[in-house]
C-alpha cells in the first residue's frame, strides 16, 4: 500500500520535473520587471494620495500628449481614494483642455473649456490621426493600461502570488518599461522608428523615451528621477484603472473577520448538535444518555 | 428513501394549505427529516456549496445585466463603467468573475469526490448522468460569459472556440456561419453569447432540481459505499447536514472573499484588459484556468477534428462512467489500485491544466499526449479491467460499525452496535 503510494508520488514528480526541464525557450530573453514597493500593496494597501497627484502631472505634462484616458473624468479627480483634488481644483484642471461639444443651433460641432463633469478629452480626434502623426503608431489607451499589463510569472511563483496577494505587475511593469530604454546590445536588429527597451517583449518599442530626470517639477521636494517618475505615473494608471481599490480593500477587512467570526461560531454550534449523534453511537457509553438530548425536533421519527 | 413525512402542520393557516399545496410536508420531508449517512465527510459539502454558488451567480447576475450593454462598441465600457460609477459595482463584478471560477473549484470537487467513492454507481446513474449534464452546461455558461466583457480574450476565445465547429465534415462552415449569426464573430455573436448567458443558469437551476430529486430517490452515497441498513446509519439533514453544510459554506466563503478583495484578477488574464480588437491576435490565446485541461487535450491531438472530438469526448466520456468502472465495491478506501491509478488520474488532469496554459512548443506536446492517453487509457481501458482483477479490502458491515472501527484498538474485540443488523 504505501510502496504503491509512494511509487504514484515518484511518478508525478519524475513528470513534474519533467515537464519543468522541457520547458521551451519561448520567453527568450525577457527580463522580468524589478518589483517596487507600492503603498497600495497588501491587505491593507492604500494609494499615496501626493503620489497619485504627482503621477496625474506627469499624465498631464507628458502622457497626455499622446495617451488618451477616456474612461476617466475630471469629477474622478475629486472622488474619494483618488488623488484628492478639491472640485475647484479639478474644475479649474478641466478648464485647460479643450472639449468637442455640439452639435450647436447651427448644426455644427465647437470647441470650448472643459467642465468637471467632462471625460478627458482624446489628444487625437481618431485612430488614424494618431497613426499619422506618430509615424503609424497607436498609443494605448491609458485608463486600464495598469491592469492590461503585465507579465509572465511562470512556476512556481504564480501559487506564491495568490497567498502574498501579488497583484502589482502592471505596475511594475511600467515602471519598468519607463526606466529600461537602453542602448541595444550589439548585433540586435532593431525595425526603423523603433527604441530598444530591455523590458518591453521583443524588445522594439514604438514609443520614444519619454522622460528623463528633472523633466517634471515636483514642489514637495521629491527627487526628480525617472525612476521616482516611473513610480508615481505608475501608481496613478493603478488608481485610474482601479479607483475603488481603497474601498474593496477596507471592505474586504471587514467581510473577512465577519467571516471568520460567523464560521467559527457554526464550528462550535457543529460540533454541539454533532456531539448527541455522536454520543448515540458509542458503546462504551450507558444506554441511556445521560445528558438532555437536542431538542425532539430534532429526532427523525 | 426519502425521509417517512411526519409533519403535521401546527397552525389552522398551515392545515388549511396542507390540504391544497402539500408544500410544507415536501420541505419537511425532504430537507428536515431526509435521512443521510453519518459519516459523510467534508468532501460532501460542494453540493451544498455549488447550491450556495448558482444562488450567488444568479443574484449578482441579474443586477450586473441591469448595468450592462450587449454592443461590440459600448460591451468593454459598460463594464468599467460597472467598476465606477454604479454603486459597489466592483464588489458585484468581482463576485460573479471571481464566482465562476469558485463555481468551478467546487464542481470539480464535487466531481473528484464522486469518482473516489464511488457515486455513480448503481443505483445512481441517472444522478450522475444529470451532474454531468450540469457541468456541461456550466461549461457553455461560463464561457458566454466571459466572451460579454469583450476583451481581447473574450472575442479570440471566442474565436477559437466557435471555429472549432469547422472540423465537423461537411456542416462545419454553416454551423460557424449560424453561430455567429454572421461571417465573423461580431455583436450578433455576442447578442446570442448575451441571451444564453442569461436563460442557461436557469436551465441549470431547473436540472439541478432533478439532480436533487434522483438524490432523494437513491440517497446519498457515503465514504464507505455501504448503504445504510438501520436507523442508527443515517442522522436527519436538519440539524446535522445543514449545520455542517453551512460551516464549510463559511470556511469556502473565506477564501472566495481573499479572491475577491485582495486578488480579484489574480484568475483572469491582463489582456481582457485590453478592448476586442479583431485585427490585432493576441501572442498567446488561452481560456480560462477551468477549461485548461480539455483545451491541452485539444492541442495534445495534431488533427483538427480528431482533437475536436477528443476534447467533446473528454466530458462526455463521464457519463459513461457507471459502466466503465466494472467493480462492484464502491469507494476507493477499499480498492487500494483503483486508488492510486485514480489519485494518478487526478494528477493527470492538473498537469493537463498546467500543459493547456503553455505554448504548444517542444516537449510540453509530448507530455501533453502521455497524458491525454493516460486521460482516456483510465476510462477505457483501466477501469474496465481493474473491476475483474483487483482484489478489493473487506467492506464493514454496516456504516455504525466503520464509524465505530476507528475508535476501536486494533485486536480488540469491538462489541457489535446493538441494532446496526436489524
Amino acid at each position: 500500500m504505501n510502496a504503491h503510494r509512494s511509487g504514484v508520488f515518484a511518478c508525478a514528480l519524475a513528470a513534474a520535473l519533467a515537464a519543468t526541464a522541457m520547458r521551451p525557450a519561448l520567453a527568450q530573453e525577457q527580463q522580468a520587471p524589478p518589483r517596487q514597493h507600492w503603498s497600495f500593496a497588501g491587505p491593507f494597501g492604500q494609494y499615496d494620495q501626493e503620489q497619485l497627484q504627482r503621477g496625474f502631472k506627469i499624465y498631464r505634462e507628458v502622457c497626455s500628449n499622446c495617451h488618451s484616458l477616456k474612461l476617466l473624468a475630471f469629477r474622478n479627480l475629486t472622488d474619494p481614494g483618488g488623488p484628492g483634488f478639491t472640485a475647484a481644483q479639478a474644475a479649474a484642471i478641466a478648464a485647460t483642455f479643450q472639449v468637442t461639444d455640439g452639435p450647436n443651433d447651427q448644426g455644427q460641432m465647437f470647441q470650448r473649456p472643459g467642465k468637471i463633469a467632462d471625460y478627458f478629452p482624446p489628444p487625437f480626434p481618431n485612430e488614424q490621426a494618431a497613426r499619422a502623426a506618430l509615424g503609424g503608431k497607436l498609443p494605448p489607451d491609458m485608463s486600464v493600461l495598469a491592469l492590461a499589463r503585465s507579465y509572465e510569472r511562470g512556476f512556481p511563483w504564480f501559487i506564491f502570488d495568490a497567498f502574498t496577494m501579488y497583484q502589482e505587475e502592471g505596475p511594475d511593469y511600467i515602471h519598468a518599461i519607463l526606466n529600461g530604454y537602453t542602448d541595444p546590445p550589439a548585433g540586435f536588429n532593431l525595425p526603423p522608428g523603433a527604441q530598444y527597451n530591455k523590458y518591453f517583449p521583443g524588445h522594439a518599442i514604438g514609443m520614444p523615451k519619454p522622460l528623463s530626470d528633472g523633466q517634471v517639477e515636483y514642489t514637495d521636494g521629491t527627487p526628480t528621477t525617472v525612476d521616482q517618475y516611473g513610480r508615481d505615473v505608475a501608481a496613478f494608471l493603478m488608481w485610474a484603472g482601479e479607483p475603488k481599490l481603497d474601498t474593496r480593500k477596507r471592505v474586504g477587512f471587514q467581510v473577512i473577520l465577519y467571516l471568520i467570526v460567523l464560521t467559527g461560531l457554526l464550528y462550535f454550534t457543529k460540533k454541539r448538535v454533532w456531539h448527541a449523534a455522536e454520543h448515540d453511537l458509542d458503546p462504551s457509553a450507558p444506554a441511556a444518555p445521560p445528558e438532555p438530548r437536542p431538542p425532539t425536533e430534532y429526532a427523525r421519527s | 428513501m426519502s425521509g417517512r413525512s411526519i409533519y403535521k402542520p401546527q397552525s389552522s393557516f398551515m392545515r388549511w394549505l396542507e390540504r391544497r399545496l402539500p408544500i410544507a410536508s415536501l420541505v419537511h420531508s425532504s430537507f428536515i427529516v431526509y435521512p443521510t449517512p453519518r459519516n459523510l465527510n467534508y468532501w460532501w459539502t460542494f453540493g451544498g456549496i455549488l447550491t450556495f454558488m448558482l444562488g450567488v451567480q444568479i443574484v449578482t447576475g441579474v443586477v450586473l445585466a441591469m448595468h450592462y450593454t450587449p454592443h461590440v462598441d459600448h460591451a468593454f465600457d459598460s463594464v468599467e463603467s460597472i467598476m465606477r460609477d454604479v454603486n459597489y459595482g466592483w464588489l458585484l463584478r468581482y463576485v460573479h468573475a471571481n464566482g465562476a471560477s469558485f463555481f468551478f473549484v467546487a464542481v470539480y470537487v464535487h466531481i473528484a469526490r464522486g469518482m473516489y467513492y464511488g457515486s455513480y454507481k448503481d443505483p445512481r446513474e441517472v444522478l450522475w448522468i444529470l451532474g454531468v449534464i450540469l457541468f456541461l452546461l456550466m461549461v457553455v455558461t461560463g464561457f458566454t460569459g466571459y466572451v460579454l466583457p469583450w476583451g481581447q480574450m473574450s472575442f479570440w476565445a471566442a474565436t477559437v472556440i466557435t471555429n472549432l465547429f469547422s472540423a465537423l465534415p461537411w456542416v462545419g462552415e454553416p454551423v460557424v456561419t449560424w453561430l455567429w449569426g454572421g461571417y465573423a464573430v461580431g455583436n450578433p455573436t455576442l447578442n446570442r453569447f448575451y441571451s444564453l448567458h442569461y436563460l442557461l443558469p436557469f436551465v441549470i437551476a431547473g436540472v439541478v432540481v432533478l439532480h436533487i430529486w434522483a438524490l432523494h430517490m437513491v440517497g446519498q452515497n457515503n465514504p464507505t459505499g455501504v448503504e445504510p441498513k438501520a436507523e442508527k446509519d443515517t442522522v436527519a439533514f436538519t440539524p446535522y447536514a445543514t449545520i455542517k453544510d453551512a460551516f464549510f459554506i463559511g470556511v469556502f466563503c473565506i477564501v472566495f472573499a481573499w479572491f475577491i478583495f485582495y486578488i480579484p484578477n489574480y484568475l483572469g488574464h491582463s489582456d481582457n484588459y485590453i478592448m476586442a480588437n479583431p485585427g490585432q491576435t493576441p501572442t498567446h490565446i488561452v481560456p480560462e484556468w477551468y477549461y485548461l485541461p480539455f483545451y491541452a487535450i485539444l492541442r495534445a491531438i495534431p488533427n483538427k477534428l480528431l482533437g475536436v472530438i477528443a476534447l467533446a469526448g473528454s466530458i462526455i466520456i463521464l457519463a459513461f462512467l457507471p459502466w466503465l468502472d466494472t467493480s462492484r465495491v464502491r469507494s476507493a478506501n477499499y480498492r487500494p489500485l483503483y486508488r492510486q491509478f485514480l489519485l494518478l488520474f487526478f494528477a493527470a488532469v492538473i498537469g493537463l491544466g498546467y500543459l493547456g496554459s503553455q505554448l504548444p512548443e517542444g516537449g510540453y506536446v509530448i507530455a501533453a499526449r502521455l497524458l491525454t492517453a493516460y486521460y482516456f487509457a483510465y476510462f477505457l481501458i483501466i477501469l474496465p479491467l481493474l473491476g475483474l482483477f483487483e482484489r478489493t479490502k473487506p467492506l464493514p458491515n454496516s456504516i455504525s460499525e466503520s464509524v465505530l472501527g476507528a475508535g476501536v484498538p486494533a485486536g480488540a474485540s469491538a462489541p457489535p452496535p446493538s441494532g446496526a443488523k436489524a
